[in-house]
């Protein structure tokens, strides 16, 4: 009641926030996932689990946040995103040149087509979506600091 | 095309009102509700994946503006050489419009572009990389060396941000500071 109350905001947006934020989680995942199909991809996807983890930092406070996604998992995440979008580019050169398609393409409309495509949508949303959270908790902390100043 | 110049309107309305108001909530407000019809207007424009980021990035653009601008005390500069910078404003103001006018009296029409590569994409596009979203067939097969390009500056920007406003270095002045948010 006290302690666990005053962390964070009322007990509706917290209520509201653990029904809502796997559905935003999910909804982040089925758009990097089928960028190739429909509207969509990488960036879009990323935004939108960086998102969530950011509506359960407004809703409960930073602890419970940085509990699930800790910043040495944040900034594993970016850097792996990173290196899995060049490590993808350079597997290219298996085939021939940077960036080829050398996976087979498969069949239109399918979950599993376009070759290479989806892996580094997989790659830019880890990249985006730590990359953008990590930005936002750095942010968060130095107002803190500045207000403690004051 | 009426609509189209509708939103454009409330657009420009809306950005005015973001940097007329005086009160820093109502002003992040003002920006929000550009994003949002900016949003529509890609929508309407046949553009959903523009939509979609525009969106999602406006969203959590307007989450850090209020969480790191709302409780600090922005002055006004209201009073001064209101003369002299109203006199460049209008000078600056003009100076656009007119070359805006002569620059887009180059461009080509509307849907009819100088470059024909986009009709052999929008033709091969699904044959070539299996991706039946041409825009991501472009942005992730076509022209991935500028995604490439995005990817290592969005990586530089959240290095230099995490470097510049991390907390470690700060603690070794004044140690009693610890990490506790809310």
């Amino acid at each position: 009641m006290s302690r666990e109350r005053e962390k964070g905001m009322s007990l509706i947006v917290k209520t509201i926030t653990r029904l809502t934020v796997g559905l935003i989680l999910l909804y982040g995942i089925y758009i990097l996932s089928h960028g190739h199909i429909s509207p969509g991809g990488g960036f879009a996807g990323g935004v939108i689990i960086a998102l969530s983890f950011v509506h359960l930092m407004l809703a409960y406070g930073k602890e419970t946040a940085l509990k699930k996604l800790p910043k040495t998992v944040m900034s594993l995440f970016e850097s792996s995103g990173a290196i899995l979008f060049l490590g993808i580019a350079l597997l290219g050169f298996t085939g021939g040149y940077f960036f080829l398609n050398f996976l087979p393409k498969g069949q239109p409309f399918r979950l599993f087509s376009a070759g290479i495509i989806p892996f580094c949508n997989i790659a830019i949303s880890l990249k985006v979506g730590a990359g953008l959270f990590a930005i936002f908790v750095a942010l968060v902390l130095l107002k803190y600091e500045k207000n403690k100043k004051d | 095309m009426i609509e189209l110049y509708i939103l454009l309107g409330i657009m420009i309305v809306g950005a005015i009102i973001a940097i007329e108001i005086k009160d820093l909530l109502s002003s992040i407000v003002a920006v929000g509700a550009v994003g949002l019809v900016l949003s529509i207007t890609f929508l309407i424009l046949k553009a959903p994946d523009v939509a979609i980021t525009q969106l999602v990035v406006e969203i959590l653009a307007l989450i850090i503006l209020i969480r790191a601008t709302l409780k600090k005390d922005l002055p006004f500069s209201t009073s001064g050489r209101w003369y002299f910078n109203t006199l460049i404003t209008i000078s600056f103001v003009a100076l656009f419009f007119i070359v805006g006018v002569k620059c887009f009296k180059d461009l080509p029409a509307f849907g009819y572009p100088i470059m024909n590569v986009a009709a052999t994409y929008l033709k091969d596009g699904l044959a070539q990389t299996g991706a039946t979203n041409i825009v991501t067939s472009v942005i992730l097969d076509y022209r991935v060396f500028d995604t490439l390009g995005e990817a290592t500056v969005l990586f530089t920007a959240v290095i230099g941000v995490l470097a510049i406003v991390r907390s470690i270095g700060r603690k070794k002045q004044n140690q009693k500071i610890e990490e506790e948010d809310e």
